[in-house]
């Protein structure tokens, strides 16, 4: 070891112990390190009371911009450049663009949560009024108009007419939906790769376009009345191709070493498929039918074209026309009354609820085994003659092939 | 000592041949599965085809002057769908503006910033935000946003209606009374609440792909002393890039067919323009369901005709989306 003295001249090594002062203080400990420290705290708090402080003053004082908006906008303006010139002053050019980045980042996220909790929240508040009263939730608006006080008349029958309606649509796409799927993934082959291709096209189908649909070939071409069931095949339609692809998404992360053993343990594939892979996919299969049905349920324009607009109880769905909850919404507001208007959103709520359930239903389906989560990149090596990767059970394995996207397991939602 | 089994040569000792057919109840539910994939297959390429076999009338009477024509009246034989199309890409354009930076922001802030306790939580409130009925997002931009969008497209108009996008005809903004309406009921309103409908649909894509992000990097970026936002901008960005375009193109796709919220906001008119803030505009989807009621067979006919074209858009944007997202997974290049 080399030390350099004072004078600069090089002298040979020489260790210097350090020496402990007896009346320093006791060494602090260090403070955990991800955690912001009390000046980093201060920084931060100050920096928003400042910009705060600030907006007031350009806003209310200065510049003539009224309303909240503005003041919203100005106090963010405000706060990132408080923090620029804070972290510069403390951290340099760096530090201070990693805080504003960050600020910009929280508060586009920000911005879409107040978004959520607004429409919710505006949604319930402007149909609180006929949310109070019974009949809204057990009558029917037979025999009552648009500017009738709030208790008469009520959202039953579009409620029954949504679940008549959604149910028909399930049992014609859930057994086609998912049959398709286990075909697409179990059976495989070159057919299977046309349907998949299809399928996965269909799926950009616009919803009005399905309706237009049913419209043209059910009521126009073959003649029959707008009605219940057209609408159910208008959803349906709409459905197949999301769920088969959202149900073929969660089959192929089955892990293929499951099927491998039961196929060898002597299982035919009929019994593997049923009992084994079906099982294994239940609760991923759960929640791609309940979110395809949130979204059905939803879905205003393919009833629109094909189901009437009933005002009163229909239990038939071949029954000639019939209502359900979001034509009920759109057809309600656009008549303008303030009272109708109100009803539309007190309806907006129920609707909101139903989603709300199915949503929190499926969840609590998906959360106890995580078959939905997605496989990392890699793929399996072609052409090579042991394959680690299929070996592997935790890594998914299509008989048909690797083409799998990441975006498949959003698109039903 | 060790005794070999001796080969007799009169029996005739062959491999047995290894055959995938199907047998048995096998073979009943490889067919009858077959016949399920054949029936959706049909069921929906049917819809495709038969949209493009109703087309083809409309598209043969009318020709190329079916994508120029602005007008769309059919009593005087004038049909075409070149200010819906306008419309449709316009208002897909505005809420793409709107929904992007919000749904990278979100992305980056559930990937990267939120707290592990939260991050769960706030995964499924997109999940939430993307299951709310689209319905809902029209009540919701036409009574509480439209009031206060409509005030920002006066302050656009007054500030940067020099911007051919921002201007707007027949109106001053900056008289002593403005005509508030001719700024309401516009392009503008309609893309906010159709944004916020594809927002959580990019946004989760995004997320995914950031999730994806090899973490030895990440933490190899912070160990070289960079900062979060250095990571952000050196890994997480590069990495991601696919997925953020296809992810915005997924909901670009998304907004091209949405109908019952601009059919709410939007007051139709037919003019092929670009001024977003203006009253008046259509889409192709809110013209289908505008005037589908009252339509003859030949009126069908053209309506299904401009949703099939719409089906074409979408179908390209959702193919060319799916092919980034797909090649940028495959970047096995980064995995470590």
């Amino acid at each position: 070891m080399t030390l350099t003295s004072e004078t600069g001249a090089t002298t040979a090594g020489k260790t210097i112990l350090p020496t402990y002062d007896d009346d320093a203080p006791p060494p602090q400990p260090r403070p955990a390190l991800g955690r912001p420290t009390p000046d980093e705290q201060f920084l931060r708090v100050g920096t928003w009371v400042s910009a705060l402080g600030l907006a007031w003053l350009i806003t209310q004082q200065l510049l003539p911009l009224q309303g909240w908006a503005w003041f919203l906008v100005t106090w963010f303006a405000c706060m990132l450049l408080v923090t620029g010139v804070t972290s510069t002053i403390s951290g340099g050019w760096i530090e201070a663009r990693d805080r504003i980045a960050a600020s910009i980042v929280t508060a586009g996220a920000v911005i879409v949560g107040a978004v959520l909790v607004s429409a919710v929240v505006f949604v319930v508040l402007r149909g609180w009024k006929p949310l109070v009263h019974l009949n809204f939730f057990v009558d029917d608006m037979a025999g009552v108009g648009p500017k009738d006080p709030f208790d008469r008349g009520g959202v039953a029958h579009a409620v029954l007419g949504s679940l008549i309606e959604i149910t028909i649509a399930v049992i014609i796409t859930l057994p086609l939906g998912i049959g398709t799927a286990i075909f697409m993934s179990e059976v495989g082959g070159r057919f299977a790769k046309v349907v998949r291709t299809v399928v996965e096209a269909m799926t950009a189908l616009p919803s009005i376009v399905a309706g237009l649909f049913i419209y043209t070939v059910f009521i126009v071409a073959l003649g029959y009345p707008r009605s219940g069931l057209a609408a159910s095949l208008a959803i349906a339609v709409m459905m197949l191709p999301i769920i088969a692809r959202a149900a073929d998404v969660v089959l192929r992360v089955v892990p293929g070493g499951l099927r491998e053993a039961s196929l060898a343990l002597g299982a035919s594939r009929w019994k593997t498929v049923w009992n084994v892979v079906l099982p294994t996919a239940r609760p991923g299969l759960a929640t791609a039918v309940i979110l395809g049905i949130a979204r059905g349920i939803g879905e205003t324009s393919p009833v629109l074209l094909t189901s009437g607009n009933a005002q009163f109880f229909v239990t038939n769905p071949t029954d000639g026309v019939m209502n359900s909850l979001p034509l009920f919404i759109y057809s309600t507001v656009r008549s303008g009354e303030p009272n109708a208007i109100a009803r539309a959103f007190a309806a907006a709520s129920v609707l909101l609820a139903v989603v709300l359930i199915l949503f929190v239903t499926a969840r609590l389906i998906a959360r106890p085994k995580r078959t939905k989560k997605t496989r990392r990149g890699s793929r399996p090596a072609r052409g090579s003659a042991i394959d680690f990767v299929q070996a592997n059970p935790l890594s998914e394995m299509g008989p048909v092939g690797p083409q799998s996207n990441p975006y498949q397991q959003q698109e039903y939602t | 000592m060790t005794s070999l089994p001796l080969q007799d040569a009169s029996t005739d000792v062959r491999p047995r041949t290894i055959s995938r057919k199907a047998t048995g109840v096998d073979a009943v539910f490889v067919h009858s599965i077959r016949v399920v994939g054949a029936t959706v297959l049909v069921i929906t390429g049917g819809v495709g085809v038969f949209l493009g076999w109703q087309a083809l009338p409309t598209l043969r009477r009318y020709g190329w002057s079916f994508f120029t024509e602005a007008s769309w009246q059919p009593e005087a034989d004038v049909v075409g769908i070149a200010a819906v199309l306008t419309g449709t890409v316009c208002v897909a354009l505005v809420a793409m503006s709107i929904a992007f930076p919000l749904a990278l922001s979100t992305a980056l802030y559930i990937s990267e910033y939120a707290p592990a306790r939260i991050k769960s939580i706030l995964v499924s409130m997109v999940d939430l935000m993307a299951a709310v009925p689209s319905i809902i997002w029209g009540l919701w931009g036409y009574f509480l946003i439209m009031p206060h969008a409509a005030d920002l497209s006066v302050w656009l108009d007054r500030n940067f209606g020099w911007i051919p996008f921002f201007d707007v005809h027949d109106a001053d903004p900056n008289a002593a009374a403005i005509d508030i309406s001719r700024y309401s009921f516009s392009m503008f309103c309609a893309g906010i609440a159709v944004a916020m409908m594809v927002l959580p649909m990019s946004c989760a894509v995004m997320r995914q792909v950031f999730s994806q992000t090899p973490p030895g990097e990440k933490e190899a970026a912070l160990a070289l002393g960079a900062t979060r936002w250095g990571m952000i901008r050196s890994v997480v960005l590069p990495f991601g890039r696919g997925g953020i375009i296809g992810g915005a193109m997924l909901g670009m796709g998304r907004a091209l067919g949405e109908t019952i919220a601009v059919l709410l906001i939007l007051s139709p008119s037919f003019e092929v323009k670009g001024r977003v803030l203006e009253i008046g505009g259509n889409t192709v989807s809110s013209l289908i369901a505008g005037r589908f009621g009252d339509a003859s067979k030949s009126q069908l006919s053209a309506l299904l005709a401009a949703g099939f074209v719409l089906f074409l858009i979408t179908l390209l944007v959702n193919t060319v989306a799916a092919m980034i997202v797909n090649r940028s997974r495959s970047g096995a290049g980064t995995e470590i």
